[in-house]
Parts: structure tokens; C-alpha cells; sequence
């Protein structure tokens, strides 16, 4: 059931598209049809896969770039209240400002390459990792911490032993939300400014008219970023281990 | 000569200016004192919790604290315990303590770490602390086989019921080897029958140590405590202060329980003000 569920369903999304296309005689170059795309699809594979290893570098390196960022900074905050107060404003401040209107400037100051990808692919996900992150270490619980100080344990072992490990499933989720949305960062800024990656060929399939293969892209972006996410949700549940995923209510 | 560790609360006491005698008896088992309270005053929420309270803790014996909630019971086991955000007035002396580490706590929620198997639990002091090797794990292999949990070392804790987590929780605090031991309410959130098999573990295995215990059951007061103090009262004072005689664990009916049980609901009452 497992395997079939996925299938049944893009079968029949599949079927259900053919004959939308078949029955209402929409035009291929503003809808084609599934059988279209795959043509596309297999007469650009080469070029295609090309743009793919573009893109899926940007969104990784964005992705394991911002975690690592958004770590030391929630881990920061935590460690001195002091910095708190200055950082969770600025924080909070910088979601004000949409991150699609940084993407010129960042083609700008970056330029045409994988960096200005990547740093959008940063700031996008920087927030909900530090966020999950922070606010899960600080949920540990007062009598765990009194715990630990009649034990005798210092800041570091208390961080490392209780705090961080309490932190993880609330992180976890934050996780998830990065891995979700690391590719919207990096299709934005290929789209603003690029010669490379799936954004750009989408574009330039686009000015072009050649709609099956910008919908090939398209697909095939998304197969990369559910991939993604599935492989940051199974590494999270084993790393987690301790948390097992259930339902709250029975079917 | 006794080393001694002085917690002085937050403000500076000027003993012996406020003429509070110490209630001192002579009758402990080793005559000698594990804990001393000085004078203790605090206030919470503009409410006298304690105003000049002193009592002494033998060492080497079980002292049940007993009580109506919020008496102040909580609040003296954790000034004792060295808890740093709580403002008193007074001196809390630990005899025969070496640096400052001498208590180990055990609460009422057994806070077992989900992502430590229950050795590891059993192992935390040693951990945060940066020492365990492998006489630590040998011990805690010990601790587990007189606790009746040989195969149960390598179990989560989640997998456990809640009468196996307070006692990975009890042994946990065992096996930071303190001489004081404060125990605040730690059977309380058990079933009886699990409650009264925790109690004899208990007993047998901390005995010798001292033994600060709060609790709101006078039977399990009876049951384990070389000695009963009573507090009630606002600011709280020593209403009843109780010995019931024999050792610990005693038998839900034997002749000491039957003895005493009357009189301690009669002061817990009395103490209540009602």
C-alpha cells in the first residue's frame, strides 16, 4: 500500500490531465499535454539534467549553509540573554521584509552565479530554523535544568545533555519547513538573474513558446524538491529516534 | 571535625540576633546533624512563608516533612538544595559536605531523558559531570540488579510504566552517592500498590543516608520516617514533630503505624488551622 498510494495518484493526476487537454482542445503552448511533456522530457534529458545538478547544488548548499547559520544564532541567543534582545528584534524585523525584493540586489552584489542563489536560499530559510530552534531549547523543562545543577553539571554538558537533545523535535519541524521551501529561494533568484539551473531554463523555455519543456522542468523540479524532503523527514525520524510519528485520531 | 558548606540566602543573617532557639533534641540515631536550617525567613508574594524557622536534620536518618500544600515544605528542600532564584533571609548548613555537591534530588516527575536508555538515565550525573568510566556503568549495573531491573538497562524510557520510571529515577539519584538526599514527593503521582513496593526499595536503599522527604501522606510518612515533622501555619511552624520508633519500612498495619496514625491526622489537622 505503501508504494501504491504515490502511484495510484499520479496516474490518475496523469489520466485526469490527458483528458482535460483532450476534451477541452486548449492549445499546446498554453497547456500541453502529458504525453507532450514526456517527449520533452526524454528529447532535453541531457540538458535538462544538466540544469537539474545547478539547482539542486544551490538548494543544498543553501539549505545546510542556512541550518548551520540559523544553529549558531539561535544558539546564541540562548547563551547570552543580552544578544537576545538585540537579535530576536533584527530577526524578527527582517521577515518584514519580502525576500523576493532582495533577490535583484543579491544578483547584484552576488552576481550571475551559484552565490546569489544560495544566499536566498539562506534568507529564506534562516528564520524558521532559528526560530524552531531557539524555541525549542528554551521550552526545557525548569525541573530537568534544577536537575542538572544539583548534579553539578556545567553550561556546556547541560547544553549538550539536556537542552540541545530537548530541542531537536522542535527543530526537526523547523527543518522541514526549510527543506520545504529551500527551493523557492533558489528558482527565485535563477529567474532574476542567471545562465544556469531549472529557473533559467524554465524562462528561457518560456520566452520561447516551448511550453512541454518548461513543464518538463517544472516536474522535474518538483520530483527534486519532494525528494529532498523526504530524505530531510527520514533522516530527522532516525536522528529523532526517541519521537515516534503517529496519529491523533484513528481513520 | 566537620567540613561545613554554608549556603547564606540572599540577604546577610545576623545569627543568633533574632533569638530563635533551634529545635535540637538529642534523640537521633548517630547524634550527629546532616542539615542545619538557621533562621530561615522568606516571603512569596508578599506572604511570610517561613519567619525565623530553624530545624535540624540528623544525619544519617530519614526526616519526613509533612504538611499542608503550600506550607513551605517544597520551598525549604529547595533552598536546601542550593536553588539560586529563590530570595531568603538565614543560613542553610550542609555538615560534612565536600564542594558544594553534596545533595542529590529526586522530584515528584521522575524526568527521565526519552533519548537516554535507562542506564544512560541511571549514568546522567557521571555524564554532565564528564566521569563516567567503567566503574560508573558497573555500578549502575548493581544499582539495577537490587532494584529488580537486571534486563531492563538498555530499555528507553518511554517503553516504561510509570512505577519502572520513578525508579530508574530513585536509582538515578542513588547513584550520585550524596549523603543528602531530598526527596520531594517522589511517590506521589503512583498507584498505591506500586507506591508501597517503591517505598521498601526505597527504604532498604537509602538507608544511612539522610534523608529529607516531603510528602502529604501520613502513611507513608509513617512508613519510612525515623522522624515526623509537621509543619502548618502561616508563616510555617513545627506543629507536630513525631518519632514512630523501629525501622523503616514499617507495615502498613504493624503496631507503630496503628500507634501514631491517630495523633499525626489529629495535629495535620489541628496544623491546618481547621
Amino acid at each position: 500500500m505503501k508504494i501504491v498510494r504515490p502511484l495510484l495518484l499520479v496516474v490518475s493526476f496523469l489520466i485526469c490531465w490527458h483528458l482535460l487537454v483532450q476534451l477541452t482542445k486548449v492549445p499546446h503552448y498554453i497547456l500541453p499535454g502529458p504525453v507532450a511533456v514526456y517527449l520533452a522530457f526524454i528529447q532535453n534529458w541531457s540538458v535538462l539534467l544538466g540544469h537539474m545538478g545547478v539547482t539542486l547544488t544551490e538548494i543544498v548548499l543553501g539549505l545546510l549553509l542556512g541550518t548551520i547559520l540559523g544553529c549558531l544564532c539561535a544558539l546564541t541567543m540562548i547563551l547570552s540573554p543580552l544578544l537576545k534582545r538585540w537579535l530576536l528584534p533584527v530577526l524578527v524585523m527582517s521577515q518584514a521584509i519580502p525576500v523576493f525584493a532582495l533577490a535583484p540586489i543579491l544578483v547584484l552584489w552576488l552576481g550571475y552565479g551559484i552565490a546569489s542563489k544560495v544566499a536566498m536560499a539562506v534568507l529564506i530559510i534562516f528564520f524558521p530554523v532559528t526560530s524552531s530552534f531557539y524555541h525549542g531549547m528554551q521550552r526545557t523543562e525548569t525541573d530537568l535544568l534544577e536537575l542538572a545543577r544539583i548534579m553539578g553539571g556545567g553550561h556546556a554538558s547541560i547544553l549538550r545533555f539536556i537542552v540541545i537533545p530537548n530541542a531537536l523535535p522542535a527543530f526537526g519541524g523547523g527543518l522541514r519547513v526549510a527543506a520545504a521551501v529551500a527551493p523557492i529561494g533558489a528558482i527565485i533568484g535563477e529567474w532574476v538573474g542567471a545562465s544556469k539551473g531549472l529557473g533559467f531554463y524554465m524562462l528561457h523555455a518560456n520566452a520561447r513558446m516551448q511550453v512541454d519543456r518548461m513543464f518538463a522542468a517544472l516536474i522535474l523540479l518538483a520530483v527534486v524538491s519532494v525528494g529532498l524532503y523526504y530524505l530531510v523527514d527520514f533522516l530527522l525520524l532516525k536522528i529523532i529516534y526517541w519521537e515516534k510519528p503517529r496519529e491523533l485520531y484513528h481513520e | 571535625m566537620d567540613r561545613l558548606t554554608t549556603f547564606t540566602g540572599f540577604f546577610k543573617s545576623r545569627p543568633g540576633a533574632d533569638g530563635v532557639a533551634t529545635v535540637t533534641d538529642g534523640l537521633s540515631q548517630t547524634g550527629k546533624t546532616g542539615v542545619r536550617c538557621r533562621s530561615i525567613s522568606l516571603t512569596y508574594d508578599n506572604r511570610p512563608v517561613f519567619d525565623r524557622f530553624s530545624l535540624d536534620f540528623e544525619a544519617g536518618a530519614c526526616t519526613c516533612l509533612l504538611g499542608p500544600s503550600g506550607c513551605g515544605k517544597s520551598t525549604l528542600i529547595r533552598i536546601i538544595s542550593g536553588a539560586k532564584d529563590i530570595a531568603y533571609r538565614g543560613e542553610i548548613q550542609l555538615v560534612e559536605a565536600e564542594k558544594g555537591l553534596s545533595v542529590a534530588w529526586m522530584s515528584q516527575k521522575d524526568l527521565l531523558l526519552p533519548w537516554l536508555s535507562v542506564l544512560d538515565n541511571i549514568m546522567l550525573g557521571a555524564k554532565l559531570r564528564g566521569e563516567g568510566d567503567e566503574t560508573t556503568v558497573e555500578k549502575a549495573y548493581m544499582l539495577l540488579a537490587k532494584a529488580g531491573m537486571t534486563g531492563d538497562g538498555h530499555k528507553y524510557p518511554p517503553a516504561l510504566s510509570g512505577g519502572m520510571r520513578q525508579r530508574v529515577a530513585l536509582l538515578r539519584t542513588l547513584m550520585e552517592q550524596r549523603d543528602i538526599l531530598l526527596m520531594d514527593e517522589p511517590f506521589s503521582a503512583l498507584d498505591a500498590l506500586t507506591r508501597l513496593r517503591l517505598q521498601d526499595l526505597s527504604a532498604t536503599l537509602t538507608r544511612g543516608k539522610t534523608v529529607i522527604l516531603v510528602t502529604h501522606d501520613p502513611l507513608e510518612a509513617l512508613r519510612l520516617a525515623d522522624r515526623i515533622v509537621v509543619l502548618g501555619g502561616t508563616p510555617a511552624t513545627i506543629v507536630g514533630d513525631i518519632r514512630p520508633g523501629g525501622v523503616a519500612p514499617r507495615e502498613s498495619g504493624g503496631p507503630e503505624i496503628v500507634k501514631e496514625y491517630p495523633r499525626l491526622l489529629k495535629t495535620l489537622l489541628g496544623g491546618d488551622g481547621a
